[in-house]
């Protein structure tokens, strides 16, 4: 018999396309970060069947009923442990965590930190709108001090989290940040987190056009955009603005923003290098003030020891040292005795 | 002065001292050796939820109690007949559930004005008439452990430790045990320091020949092997069990085990003991708390292994949510909960068994789990199998409940064949090429749902918290399908009844009185009803395994009784179900003391309502 080769048909975007309608308000940020997620699956050169998308809970968390690959929509805040869970099962399956900054950084808080110091290989996408959505306009815990909200008709009275700046306390190995209207960015974010090897961390600013409309607007209008966005590039300079004639210096170990011109030159700039924790924990306080631009790319990636390998490897080492279980000897003990 | 060898049917020992004076060791070790000799046994353990407490303090007390014996038993003993007491406060404490006439053998050294004054004694117990109804043997352990280790060049505080080993040896001596298990067990206990061997055998060995020497002691006992059925034994306690049921229901399913879990006591020890079974591929998974302990449980069952945690009460409540969420997400669970006294923090190290309603009702919505109870510490390896048999063929998550008592006494085990084990097929769903998927279709006799891994081409899915349609487990609001699959779920867990053989009846199958319990409540109720039918009474017992679903026939055995009595270690939580249930006068014997019942608790109330 003749033998014949199937070419297995390349996968496009329709192939991550549910048959479900999609229930997000028109005009919500999270489409776009929907759409250039399906556009780039196809290219990262997994079987499709080999995807689990897990989700906490809150408007970002509906996400996995909209990719057709398997996926489970489960409780509030616990999405990082269940997706351990499921690496641990199976380490061969590709697992994307998608939560918001409520879900993450509220009352899941305790597992963001933990999956992240453990550096299971998953790959988390935070959709920060720095409100809660879901329930319809509270603060969160991105929201910035003195915010007015329903629950927080004077102003909220707590102080932001700094969704990067505690992914690196944590220990991340892989932290980055991409806006849900940069997709062409934004798809190098998912390829730069698919393919290193633990834990990715992927904040992306996204704007909820109900409740926190414009949150990042400085950052996404023409007008303002260029003086408000630093675009990270490894062991370049840090330059930004319109006519890209400014900069980042450090002052000793502070952080300024300097003209380029007459005083400084691009030789002066602090050359970003993202296996520099210090580097990426100095850029990641820019978020919240107003005198610099936030810092958009890869801030952070660094090879750390990889949870679930490091499982293998004990388990493997196990049955070298005692040889593979036998469940009879288990169970007959060594001390047991025989009554006739 | 010669010595009269007596033959005794069975004997309850009760050693106690301080945290620190090793009881626990002492009890285990006299517990392995009686397990060799060949005498049935029951074992009680109880210490104190501080690791230290200050020395020679009445909260630092430390207990261990067995019952061994010629005779087939089925509980520790209700009250000890020898209590060894290393220090005043041991005694103070522990003195008023002695026998009367029972024999105390005290560490004198260790009753020092010092010692007296922290247990409350005014005057010297060993010297007033306060033990006189008792056969005393006060001995000074700790001078004669220095004797015997005195050419040896280690700190006097480290041969005093080996005091606990004197007490054992004497007691060997007494009822006629050999003493090479525990001098081989010292050896590899202290393979690394062979001083501390040299000095416990020699404390063992000043114990044992201090009874052969000494004229004080008139008598010795010998206590005759049990009639066990024949086969292979060995000794095995509820949390080992449990941890072998486990494993053995992977192995025979084929798929991984996965434990999340975080410590907690009673329950730890099965994290432990997992965790010793790499070599098997065990996957446990010490998580940063008790939701993400279940919730890596629930992944990794999606995955395909299967899924348990395991906690005690305070741990279980905060499971809760998650549980909901394997109701409704259809997949294999097992929760174990080995059960002490409550509530909140409670009483970490003492028995109870408070947490059946939490069990049955503790969730939002309506979301019942099948719920097993282990009724001996051997029967926790065939109630972890069991539960993980019925949440891989029902799809659901399952409560197992242990309690303290079983997950720490010991009892002889008949070591079952892994080959006889029923059959455990996960049944993971394949692609059928052309036929949608229907990840909510269900079996006809089961109403189990698929079980289809990611990974497995064409079968992606989504599962999740929010309400299901029927069949194709897509979102759904609509009022009836949420109607149909709430009653589609009740029903699931109603058809393990299937599963469930006749209920057995110890005694006659109608009667003046019908005891029914679950858990770990049947030792002491089946030495209440053996007491109870040796007088004549008209008594029977029904020991429940499953208590949600109930057996199909449970109503019409109630019905042929004239009185029902419930003992639980609560407050009346199955007699309320029961009630509830079958309509009927169903009593209570409630106590929650954080300990057993006594076989004599429930007889005299049998008395009372029989007469």
């Amino acid at each position: 018999m003749a033998e014949t080769t199937v070419e297995t048909p390349k996968l496009g975007r329709r192939d991550f396309v549910s048959d479900q309608a999609v229930r997000w308000c028109p005009g919500c940020g999270d489409y776009a970060i929907l759409s250039q997620t399906q556009k780039t699956f196809p290219d990262l050169g997994v079987d499709k069947e080999k995807f689990v998308f897990i989700s906490g809970i809150g408007c970002s968390s509906r996400f996995p009923y909209y990719m057709n690959a398997y996926g489970f929509h489960t409780i509030h805040g616990r999405a990082p442990a269940i997706a351990s869970g499921v690496k641990l099962a199976n380490p061969e399956l590709s697992v994307w965590i998608i939560t918001g900054d409520g879900d993450a950084l509220s009352i899941g808080g305790n597992h963001s930190i933990h999956l992240l110091r453990r550096n299971l290989d998953i790959n988390v996408m935070l959709f920060n709108n720095r409100i809660y959505g879901l329930t319809k306009g509270q603060y969160s815990p991105t929201s910035e001090l003195g915010k007015i909200t329903k629950s927080t008709p004077l102003g909220s009275l707590d102080r932001p989290f700094n969704p990067l700046a505690l992914a690196l306390g944590a220990q991340a190995s892989f932290v980055a940040r991409a806006i849900d209207r940069e997709t062409a960015h934004f798809r190098t974010m998912i390829l730069r987190a698919h393919n290193h090897i633990g834990t990715s961390f992927i904040e992306i600013y996204q704007n909820c056009n109900i409740f926190n409309d414009g949150a990042f607007a400085p950052m996404t209008e023409k007008e303002t955009k260029a003086d408000k966005v630093l675009w990270l590039e490894n062991n370049k300079p840090l330059v930004f603005g319109a006519e890209m004639n400014k900069g980042i210096r450090l002052d000793g170990n502070v952080p300024k923003v300097v003209d380029i011109g007459d005083k400084w030159s691009t030789d002066d700039l602090l050359v970003h290098d993202e296996t520099d924790w210090t580097i990426a924990m100095i850029l990641s306080h820019f978020t919240y003030q107003d005198e610099f631009p936030d810092p958009i790319g890869v801030f952070y990636a660094v090879d750390e020891p990889i949870y679930e390998v490091m499982l293998a490897e004990q388990i493997e080492f196990a049955k070298k040292n005692k040889g593979a279980g036998d469940i009879q000897t288990l169970l007959d003990g060594a001390d047991n005795w025989v009554v006739e | 002065m010669s010595i009269e060898t007596k033959n005794v049917d069975k004997v309850v020992i009760r050693f106690a001292g301080d945290s620190g004076d090793g009881m626990q060791l002492t009890g285990t070790r006299f517990t392995e050796t009686t397990a060799i000799v060949g005498n049935d046994l029951s074992t009680l353990p109880d210490y104190p939820a501080e690791i230290r407490a200050p020395a020679g303090s009445l909260a630092g007390v430390s207990a261990f109690q067995l019952q061994f014996s010629s005779k087939e038993i089925h509980t520790p003993g209700d009250q000890p007949d020898v209590l060894v007491a290393m220090n005043p406060a041991a005694l103070k404490v522990h003195l008023a559930d002695l026998i009367s006439g029972g024999i105390i053998i005290t560490n004198e050294s260790a009753f020092s004005p010092k010692n007296l004054k922290l247990a409350g004694y005014e005057s010297n117990p060993l010297e007033d008439d306060t033990l006189e109804s008792y056969e005393v043997y006060s001995i000074e352990m700790s001078r004669l452990v220095a004797t015997a280790c005195e050419d040896m060049d280690i700190s006097p505080k480290t041969v005093d430790r080996t005091k606990n080993m004197f007490a054992l040896g004497l007691l060997y001596w007494i009822y006629n045990r050999p003493l090479e298990p525990t001098i081989n067990w010292l050896g590899i206990k202290f393979k690394k320091r062979p001083e501390l061997i040299d000095s416990n055998i020699r404390a063992l060995n000043a114990g044992y020949n201090y009874g052969e020497t000494v004229e004080i002691f008139t008598t010795r006992f010998a206590v005759e092997k049990a009639p066990l059925a024949a086969g292979k034994y060995r000794n095995i306690n509820g949390n080992y069990a449990t941890s072998v049921g486990l494993l053995a229901a992977s192995v025979k399913a084929n798929i991984p085990l996965f434990y999340g879990g975080y410590p907690i006591t009673p329950a730890s020890d099965i994290l432990h003991t997992l965790a010793s079974f790499r070599h098997f591929g065990v996957k446990t998974f010490q998580a940063e708390d008790e939701i993400a302990g279940i919730t890596s449980a629930i992944g990794a069952s999606f995955a395909g292994s299967i899924g348990v945690t395991a906690s005690s009460g305070p741990g279980i409540a905060l499971k809760a949510e998650a549980i909901g969420l394997a109701v409704i997400a259809e997949l294999p669970l097992v929760i174990i909960n080995v059960q002490r006294g409550g509530p909140s923090t409670g009483l970490p190290t003492k028995t109870e068994q408070a947490d059946l309603f939490q069990a049955l009702f503790g969730r939002n919505g309506e979301a019942p789990v099948p719920v097993i109870a282990a009724q001996t510490p051997g029967d926790c390896f065939y109630t972890a199998f069991e539960a993980c048999q019925i949440a891989i063929k029902y799809r659901t998550p399952v409560f197992m409940l242990s309690d303290g008592y079983l997950a720490n006494g010991s009892e002889p085990w008949s070591i079952p064949s892994f080959d006889d084990l029923p059959n455990i097929q996960p049944d993971f769903s394949a692609n059928e090429n052309g036929v949608p998927f229907m990840p909510y279709a269900r079996d006809e006799k089961t109403l189990a749902r698929p079980w289809a891994i990611p990974g497995t081409p064409g079968l992606e899915h989504r599962i999740g918290g929010l309400e299901k349609e029927d069949m194709t487990g897509n979102v759904s609001y609509d009022p009836e399908n949420h109607h149909h699959m709430t009653e589609l779920r009740a029903q699931k867990v109603a058809n393990i009844t299937q599963d469930i053989p006749p209920t057995d009846i110890l005694g006659a199958a109608s009667g003046d009185l019908l005891i029914l319990s679950w858990g770990g409540t049947y030792g002491s109720c089946r030495s209440a009803i053996e007491r109870l039918q040796n007088e004549g009474k008209k008594v029977s017992l029904v020991h429940l395994r499953w208590v949600n679903p109930l057996p199909k026939d449970l109503g019409e055995i109630l019905i042929r009784f004239k009185n029902i009595l419930i003992p639980e270690l609560n407050m009346g939580q199955l007699s309320k179900v029961v009630r509830a249930e079958y309509l009927v006068d169903a009593q209570g014997l409630n106590l929650v003391r954080g300990r057993p019942f006594r076989a004599a608790d429930i007889v005299t109330k049998a008395q009372e309502l029989i007469g």
